[in-house]
């Protein structure tokens, strides 16, 4: 990845939740195009560097430069003026508008009346649950079309760069596989660039290009997705796999090899 | 006959001064809901809303329409100010310190305004002065009916402008999840300062259409109080709350001032918000929608 190129640049960044240290240090990039996710346990501070991303939590050090302009620091409305918009995790849609509403909040920024209705329709298309439910009020959806709608609001936003944050949170497997293919084609289809942060490492390496490991406020590892994918530690700790020792019994003991 | 004339006449009166608790409660209400936070200071914008028509109609002499609707705008804007330079400091404080913070607001604002205005009371003449009604042999007082349908076209105004308007629905939006707003590009801060701003219209309007039944003056504030209890009747938090809340007080004081012994009237407000919070702890109009996970 040369630096030139990429469309996000996290560059050291540190942020703090009053004296505790949330992110130590990280530095990732997504390049035009892309899909890149952050897996990592509870608590690893994935959300954090969303935040962080987003303007919500300003870093204490580092820089956020998206388009070769540093936005550390910006507050969020101003963040996503220039372009990215941001699905938080647990889906914090407004509960007593319609779903129609919602979208129409999402695309708040917005002055261009006809792109608007048009990218209304595409939602709409990629989720027609939503078009079937727009009149109802968004706080009686089910989480699943929360999930939808959530997306779908970001997404009117006409973003260069999305943040989704945990997009499975709570769905079934089935809905999970559903949502994912969708995430896929928004990213294909209207070349959006996507930060995808997951628990789900499955279902996330499958869908990205490339991903960064992130433990305890540190990137540990970082590679495509399909070399991430085949090594042992990610299999192990991510995937769950389980691999059997020379005495047919799986080693308990085993330790991450970043460590 | 006599008697159902003489309860219609009641029941407008008291409709009438519970429309002004309601529009005031309807303050309390925008602003809880945006910012959580309870604006104590609402009685007194009321009482300057009110002065600074008194000063543009009867001072200046400017027509009656001209001067109230200058004197709405003049007091938004106070609000807006006032969130943007003082109380947007106090957000994520603890409650305690808003409550004291809008309580002293209005001790300054009730000096200022004794300072500016004088302690006397003042009132306008208002094309509603001293005029009647008549509706079906029932003679009512057309400065009571020009509350009850200033309020009812207020209401409307603010309901389409809350549900059809851009803006409006950003309002709501801002108010049901700040963080969510903020990630749709709204600029939250300056939304919740046009709040504050339609509440103190809201409270002046109310200034404005009290000033034919009743003087300004300094201490009219403590309408806040009963305003308070009709808030808290409609279940803090709902806007057609507020306004059946202040209604309802309104109705009930009028009528215990002519059906039981003198004094009973002051107390009434507070023993009906006493009977609710006992029998509907949540309020009439209660908004609960749980959160899905």
């Amino acid at each position: 990845m040369s630096a030139t190129e990429a469309l996000l640049r996290v560059a050291n960044i540190e942020t703090y939740y009053g004296p505790i240290q949330a992110i130590r240090g990280v530095t990732l990039d997504v390049n035009q195009g892309q899909i890149v996710t952050v897996l990592g346990a509870n608590g690893a501070g994935k959300t954090t560097i969303l935040k962080t991303i987003s303007g919500v939590m300003d870093p204490e050090r580092g820089q956020v430069v998206f388009e070769g302009k540093n936005i550390a620091g910006m507050k969020p409305d101003r963040v996503m003026r220039e372009g990215i918009c941001h699905s938080p995790e647990g889906r914090e849609v407004f509960p007593f508008l319609t779903v129609h509403e919602n979208l129409v909040m999402g695309a708040y920024s917005r002055h261009d009346k006809d792109e608007v209705a048009h990218d209304l329709e595409a939602c709409f298309g990629y989720f027609p649950r939503l078009k079937e439910r727009a009149h109802q009020r968004a706080g009686l959806l089910s989480g699943g079309e929360q999930q939808m709608l959530a997306i779908s609001r970001a997404l009117m936003g006409k973003p260069k760069l999305l943040l989704l944050d945990e997009p499975s949170l709570g769905l079934s497997p089935i809905l999970v596989t559903q949502i994912f293919d969708i995430v896929k084609r928004i990213n294909r289809e209207r070349g959006v660039s996507i930060l995808l942060v997951e628990q789900n490492a499955h279902i996330a390496l499958k869908t990205a290009d490339y991903g960064y490991v992130i433990e305890v406020g540190r990137i540990v590892m970082e590679d495509e997705c399909v070399r991430l994918m085949e090594k042992d530690d990610i299999k192990e700790f991510y995937l769950g796999q389980k691999e059997a020792g020379v005495r047919g019994r799986r080693r308990w003991k085993r330790k991450k090899l970043w460590r | 006959m006599e008697d159902a004339a003489r309860l219609l006449q009641l029941v407008v009166n008291g409709a009438a001064s519970g429309c002004i608790y309601g529009l005031i409660a309807l303050g309390f209400v925008l602003i809880y809901k945006a910012t959580e936070m309870i604006n104590f200071a609402q009685g007194d914008i009321l009482m300057l809303g009110g002065f600074v028509a008194f000063t543009l109609i009867a001072t200046w002499g400017l027509n009656y329409w001209l001067g109230a609707f200058l004197a709405v705008v003049i007091t938004a804007a106070f609000g807006f100010a006032l969130d943007a330079l003082v109380l947007r400091r106090v957000i994520g404080q603890p409650q305690f310190a808003v409550v004291m913070l809008t309580l002293g607001l209005g001790f300054i604002f009730r000096a200022f305004a004794g300072i500016v205005w004088g302690y006397d009371s003042v009132g306008f003449e208002t094309p509603f002065t001293n005029r009647t009604v008549r509706l079906g042999g029932v003679v009512l007082g057309q400065d009571n009916v020009s509350i009850i349908v200033g309020t009812v076209i207020l209401c409307l105004v603010l309901y389409l402008f809350f549900n059809r308007t851009r803006l409006g629905i950003a309002m709501q939006a801002s108010s049901q999840n700040q963080l969510a707003a903020y990630y749709m590009g709204i600029p939250v801060r300056t939304i919740f300062s046009l709040i504050w701003a339609i509440s103190a219209g809201v409270a002046a309007v109310a200034g404005i259409l009290l000033s034919p039944v009743s003087m300004i003056d300094v201490n009219m504030g403590f309408l806040g109080i009963k305003a308070f209890a009709a808030a808290v009747l409609g279940g803090f938090g709902s806007i057609p709350g507020a306004l059946v809340g202040g209604v309802i007080v309104g109705i009930v004081e009028q009528l215990a001032g002519y059906y039981l012994p003198p004094g009973s009237q002051d107390v009434t407000s507070n023993v009906v918000l006493l009977a609710v919070l006992i029998l509907r702890p949540e309020g009439l109009f209660a908004q609960n929608i749980r959160k899905r996970v």
